[in-house]
C-alpha cells in the first residue's frame, strides 16, 4: 500500500544541498554535537509547560537584577506607623508592610534576589566539585573509580540536612557557609550522573577513534567526553537550582541560615509565620513566590531532561 | 548473596567509623563553647564542669573514650538536659519520629502508586494531566509550608485535629500528610514513567492478543512489573523524610528525633548532635542495605548485576 505513495512522492524526498554543508557535516563532531542540541532545544520549544517556566524564571532573573538598583523602598527601613498594612490599601506599598512596616514588595524582591544568588552560587560550587569528580571517575575507571565512589558512599550515608547542618555549626555563620554547606552536600549527585555519563560515553566508537588517533587522554576527556556530558550537567543543574532554594529557605526558617535584618525567602517566610494568625498575606506572598519558582524550575528541569534524554524523547 | 551481604556490612561498619570520627573532629572545631556565658562561672566552676564532662583531656584522649563509648552504645551525657545520656535521649525519642515516617511512607506510596496508575493508564486525558500536576506540586511545594498551612486551616481554623500537642492517633494525622507529599509526588512519577514503559512493551502486547482484558493485563502483568522497580526509591525516599521530618516535627511540636536534632543545633549540644548524626546515618545504611537485598530476592537479575560492579 505505501509503495505507491513513495514513488509518487519522489521528488519531495530529495533535496538539493551545497557540497559545503555536506563536507562540514562530515569533517567535525563539534558540527554533530551542535545539531544534537539544537534538537534538544527544538524538542523544549514544543513543551509549553517548559517554555512558561523558563519565561517566567528569566523574568524572575531580570526583576532581580533590576533590584540591584531600584527598590521603591529600602527593603530594611522601617516605618512603625505604616505597620502590617494590608495589600492593595495604600499605593505606594502595593504588596502591604510588615509588623515592622518593611515594604513588603521591597522585602521580597530583595529577598528574592538573596536565596536566588545563594542557590546559584550553590549550584556553580556543586558543578566546580561534582563535574570534575564524576569526570575523573568515570573517565580513569579502575582503582580510582573505586576509591572516589567509596568516598560518595560515604558521604551519601550521612542525610542532606544533618551534613548540612554539621558544616553550618562549624562554618561562621553567613551567606558563604549557606552556600558551602549546601554545594558540600549536593555535589555528590552530580558526580554520580557525571560518571555515570562519562563511563557510558567511555565505550562509544567515537572516543576509540580518538584513542586510534593517538589523542592524549586529557584530550579526549575534555574534547569529547565533557562536551557530551552537558546535557546531564544541564539538566541536574536544573534540578539543583530548586533543592538549593529549598534548603535555604528551610534553614533560614529554622533559624539558621540567612539572619535577620537581611532578607531572604527563608526569613521572609519565618517571620510571616509567626504574624500567620494576624496577617496571612505576610507569609503568603513569600509562600507564592518560593513555589511559584520551585515549580517552574521542576518543569524546565523536567522539559531538559526529556529533551536531553535520547530515550523518553518523542514520548510525554 | 551472603558474601555481597557480609561485604556490605563491613563497608557500612567502615562508614560509621569515619562518620564518627569526622563528627567528632568536626565537633571539636566548633567556634564557642558548650558552657554558654562562660563569664557568669567562676575558673573553678568552668574546670569542674570540664573535667565532669571529660573535656580537660587532650583531644586524641577524648577521642579514644569517645570511640570506645561508641563501640559500646554509649554517646556521652546531653549538655542541655540535664543528667540524660545521648543514647536514652534518643530512645525516648524515636518512636514518634519513626511513626509519623512510617505513616507517611505508606500513605505517600499507596497514593503514589494510585496516582502514577491512573497517569500511565489514562495517558494524555484530564486524569493524567491532574496526576502529573499534582505530582509537580507535591514535589515543588516545600514539605514544611504545607505543614505550616494545615496546622493554621485544618487545625487552628477548623479544630478538626490537634495542634501542637502529642497524644495519641490524631495528633498524628497532620505531620504524617504533610510528610507525605514528597514521598506521594515521587513515587507518582517513578511509577507512571514505568508502566507506561511496562504498557509499552511486548509481553503486553502479548497478554493483549491473547485476549486479556485491560483490568486482567494491568492486574497481573503490568502492575507487578512497574511495583518492584519503586524499591530502588526507598533509599531516597528515606533521606526526604529525614530531611522533613525535622522541620515538620518542629513545627508540630512532635517529641521526636528529627526536633531533638534541630534544638540541640541551636544550643550547641556535641554529644546529642554526634549521636544522632550516627544514629541517622545507621538507619540510612541499614535501610539501604536492606532494600538492596530485599530487591535482589525479588529481582535477582539485579544483584548480579551489583555483583559484578563491586
Amino acid at each position: 500500500m505505501e509503495t505507491p505513495k513513495k514513488s509518487t512522492s519522489k521528488n519531495e524526498e530529495f533535496q538539493f544541498v551545497n557540497l559545503d554543508e555536506v563536507t562540514a557535516a562530515q569533517s567535525g563532531v563539534a558540527q554533530k554535537s551542535l545539531s544534537f542540541h539544537e534538537k534538544a532545544w527544538h524538542q523544549l520549544k514544543h513543551n509549553h509547560a517548559a517554555m512558561v517556566s523558563l519565561i517566567f524564571l528569566l523574568f524572575i532573573a531580570v526583576v532581580s537584577v533590576a533590584s540591584l538598583f531600584w527598590m521603591p523602598h529600602d527593603p530594611n527601613a522601617q516605618n512603625v506607623s505604616l505597620s502590617n498594612l494590608k495589600p492593595f490599601t495604600n499605593g505606594s506599598y502595593p504588596l502591604g508592610t510588615d509588623g515592622l512596616g518593611r515594604d513588603m514588595f521591597s522585602r521580597l524582591l530583595y529577598g528574592t534576589r538573596i536565596s536566588l544568588m545563594i542557590a546559584l552560587f550553590a549550584t556553580l560550587v556543586d558543578i566546580l566539585i561534582g563535574v570534575p569528580y564524576g569526570l575523573v571517575s568515570g573517565w580513569c575507571g579502575g582503582r580510582v573509580d573505586n576509591i572516589l565512589q567509596r568516598i560518595i558512599e560515604i558521604i551519601s550515608s550521612i542525610p542532606e540536612l544533618v551534613l548540612i547542618m554539621l558544616l553550618l555549626i562549624i562554618l561562621k555563620p553567613g551567606m558563604v557557609s549557606i552556600i558551602l554547606a549546601i554545594a558540600l552536600s549536593s555535589w555528590v549527585l552530580m558526580a554520580r550522573l557525571v560518571r555515570a555519563s562519562a563511563m557510558q560515553i567511555k565505550s562509544t566508537d567515537f572516543v576509540l577513534a580518538a584513542q586510534a588517533m593517538g589523542e592524549s587522554p586529557m584530550q579526549i576527556a575534555f574534547r569529547h567526553i565533557l562536551p557530551n556530558t552537558v546535557g546531564v550537567i544541564i539538566t541536574r543543574t536544573m534540578f539543583t537550582i530548586p533543592a538549593a532554594i529549598f534548603l535555604e529557605a528551610l534553614l533560614s526558617f529554622i533559624g539558621i541560615g540567612v539572619k535577620a535584618p537581611n532578607a531572604s525567602l527563608g526569613t521572609l517566610l519565618n517571620t510571616g509565620e509567626k504574624g500567620f494568625q494576624f496577617y496571612q498575606y505576610q507569609l503568603w506572598e513569600p509562600v507564592l513566590v518560593l513555589s511559584l519558582m520551585m515549580i517552574a524550575f521542576n518543569l524546565l528541569g523536567d522539559g531538559l531532561r526529556d529533551a536531553f534524554d535520547p530515550n523518553t524523547r518523542g514520548e510525554k | 548473596m551472603r558474601k555481597y551481604i557480609i561485604k556490605r556490612l563491613l563497608m557500612m561498619v567502615l562508614t560509621l567509623f569515619i562518620v564518627a570520627t569526622l563528627t567528632f573532629f568536626l565537633m571539636k572545631m566548633i567556634p564557642g563553647s558548650p558552657l554558654g556565658n562562660t563569664m557568669k562561672l567562676s575558673k573553678a566552676q568552668q574546670l569542674a564542669v570540664e573535667k565532669q564532662y571529660g573535656l580537660n583531656k587532650p583531644v586524641w584522649q577524648q577521642y579514644l573514650s569517645y570511640m570506645t563509648g561508641v563501640l559500646h552504645g554509649n554517646f556521652g551525657m546531653s549538655y542541655q538536659y540535664n543528667s540524660t545520656t545521648v543514647a536514652s535521649l534518643i530512645g525516648h525519642r524515636v518512636g514518634p519520629s519513626i511513626l509519623i515516617s512510617f505513616q507517611a511512607l505508606v500513605l505517600g506510596v499507596i497514593v503514589g502508586i494510585l496516582l502514577g496508575c491512573v497517569g500511565a493508564l489514562k495517558k494524555g486525558t484530564w486524569a493524567d494531566a491532574t496526576s502529573s500536576t499534582l505530582a509537580v506540586i507535591g514535589i515543588s511545594f516545600p514539605s514544611f509550608i504545607l505543614a505550616i498551612l494545615l496546622q493554621y486551616y485544618l487545625g487552628f481554623k477548623l479544630g478538626w485535629f490537634p495542634v501542637a500537642s502529642w497524644d495519641g492517633f490524631p495528633s498524628t494525622i497532620l505531620p504524617t500528610i504533610a510528610l507525605s507529599a514528597v514521598p506521594m509526588a515521587q513515587v507518582s512519577r517513578f511509577v507512571r514513567t514505568e508502566m507506561v514503559e511496562v504498557l509499552n512493551s511486548d509481553y503486553i502486547l502479548l497478554a493483549k492478543a491473547k485476549g486479556l482484558s485491560v483490568p486482567q493485563v494491568v492486574s497481573h502483568h503490568a502492575l507487578k512489573n512497574s511495583i518492584i522497580p519503586t524499591l530502588t526509591l526507598i533509599g531516597p525516599l528515606a533521606v526526604t523524610l529525614i530531611t522533613g521530618s525535622m522541620v515538620v516535627e518542629n513545627i508540630f511540636s512532635v517529641p521526636g528525633i528529627g526536633e531533638l536534632f534541630i534544638n540541640s543545633v541551636l544550643a550547641n549540644d556535641y554529644p546529642v548532635i554526634m549521636g544522632l548524626t550516627m544514629f541517622y546515618c545507621l538507619l540510612l545504611c541499614g535501610i539501604l542495605l536492606l532494600t538492596d537485598v530485599v530487591y535482589g530476592l525479588v529481582d535477582p537479575r539485579i544483584l548480579s548485576k551489583e555483583k559484578g560492579e563491586h
